[in-house]
């Protein structure tokens, strides 16, 4: 780190493959969590809105896993399922469960009543209801929950570096650079795994306003003052 | 079978519960490093989260940036934070330093945000009941405000300090010692007893963290607002 400059271009330029196949490992790891957390928080939060009494229960075990943490998980798992895909992914799967959950239940609460009397009311038998009145209604608070998911999986990738060398995605390169006092590899891991994370949360907002044409963007104080008064 | 033993028999060793690298030592490192940081991050999230809560002024920075907080993993900022840090001071900046800042990081946006959205969420009738009761605007935010939004503040309180106390576990990849020592050590000695001991007292830790502010939160809640009285 003396007299060097902050970042060494040439490492990057001579690293670019490696760095893309990072990038690959962390959207990989970061994708199975996210997928597979939602499938499994779907099915919670549908128990959930069937069984009121259970909801607290999900809640309370969601947050007390969320409450472990992934550096202890992590390192806790290797000696139990070895140095394997399933160790790095079940502490990710396991936190986006809190994510989710909660705004999958707020997402089909905020369907009005009297939307749901009109459906019926038009013939609509229950699948078709849920399906296609429920679903989209749904759907805003749905897709909070995967930004939040997905955010919070991208930089928790980052963690499992510490299961050593062929884990991590971009965490590799903190932990490296780290280990290495090379700040040119700190900086492409943690400014990449941001970058990845923005991106992610963007796409879902995206996602949001394709699937959602109807509604129109609330940002700003007309919805705060909404939000109050309703 | 072999790991519950293992790990029963390292808790269990009086020689792990004394000393600089001991059980009570590593504990209270990362307690008052955890405990540190909740405050420093408190003292700058919690006012500003008020005035704007009850001003209503760049309240769309708070909504919009809330998310953008998460994008930034702990185990990244203090990576990232170590080339300046170090710049500083060589020694602490490699190991405390970037750590006690990552935890300020990672705490201040939950107390903000929840105590935005508990002083905004409070019912406008009240606040106008209150100021046509001639209260002042400080009065309102101390008298009506904070204890109607108090189960929100204490909400954000919590999950700063149950993120804290789990990432701060970090530290000890980067130098910094805590409870997070014992996983690291134990996974370089290939100590079984040792790892997993490590991840019991973090675990228990974390989950004591949380129950102990969910109980100063029940006793939070105003008499009035128990009672099932809703808005």
């Amino acid at each position: 780190m003396t007299g060097e400059p902050l970042v060494r271009w040439d490492w990057v330029y001579g690293h670019l493959g490696a760095i893309a196949d990072r990038v690959g490992q962390h959207l990989y790891l970061a994708a199975i969590a996210i997928a597979a957390g939602f499938v499994i928080s779907f099915a919670l939060a549908a128990i959930s809105i069937r069984r009121r009494r259970l909801y607290p229960i999900v809640t309370l075990l969601a947050t007390s896993a969320y409450t472990i943490p992934s550096f202890a998980l992590f390192a806790g798992l290797v000696a139990i399922t070895g140095l394997t895909t399933v160790t790095a992914e079940v502490p990710l799967i396991m936190y986006t469960i809190v994510l989710y959950v909660p705004n999958i239940v707020a997402g089909f609460d905020s369907v009005p009543l009297d939307v749901l009397d009109a459906a019926d009311g038009m013939g609509y038998t229950r699948g078709e209801r849920w399906w296609r009145v429920e679903l989209p209604l749904a759907v805003p608070l749905v897709v909070a929950g995967l930004r939040l998911a997905s955010v919070s999986t991208i930089g928790l990738v980052t963690v499992s570096a510490i299961l050593g060398d062929s884990f991590g995605g971009l965490g590799y390169y903190i932990l490296d650079g780290y280990e290495r006092h090379f700040t040119t590899e700190i900086l492409v891991g943690g400014l990449l795994s941001i970058a990845l994370a923005v991106i992610a949360d963007l796409g879902f907002v995206l996602l949001g306003r394709v699937l959602t044409p109807w509604a129109i963007p609330r940002v700003g104080p007309r919805a705060a003052r909404q939000r109050v008064s309703g | 079978m072999d790991l519950v033993t293992a790990t029963a028999q390292w808790l269990a060793d009086p020689t792990h519960w004394q000393g600089p690298n001991g059980i009570p030592a590593r504990l209270f490192e990362h307690v008052a490093l955890s405990g540190g940081s909740v405050l420093l991050a408190t003292l700058v999230a919690l006012p500003l989260g008020l005035w704007i809560g009850h001003t209503g002024r760049f309240s769309w920075w708070v909504v919009s940036s809330a998310n953008a907080w998460r994008a930034l993993p702990s185990f990244a900022v203090i990576g990232l934070l170590v080339p300046f840090t170090t710049v500083i001071d060589p020694n602490l900046g490699f190991t405390l330093y970037p750590t006690v800042i990552a935890m300020i990081v990672l705490a201040g946006p939950p107390i903000l945000v929840n105590t935005y959205q508990g002083i905004a969420g409070v019912d406008r009738d009240l606040v106008e009941a209150a100021r046509a009761m001639g209260m002042k605007e400080r009065q309102i935010l101390t008298g009506v405000e904070i204890p109607v939004a108090l189960p929100v503040l204490a909400t954000g309180m919590r999950l700063a300090a149950v993120q804290v106390v789990a990432t701060a576990t970090l530290g000890a990849t980067f130098g910094f010692g805590g409870l997070g020592r014992f996983i690291v050590l134990g996974d370089a000695n290939q100590d079984n007893g040792e790892l997993f001991g490590g991840v019991v007292l973090v675990a228990a830790l974390a989950l004591t963290t949380f129950g102990l502010f969910l109980l100063i939160e029940r006793r939070l809640v105003s008499a009035g607002l128990s009672r099932g009285a809703t808005g």
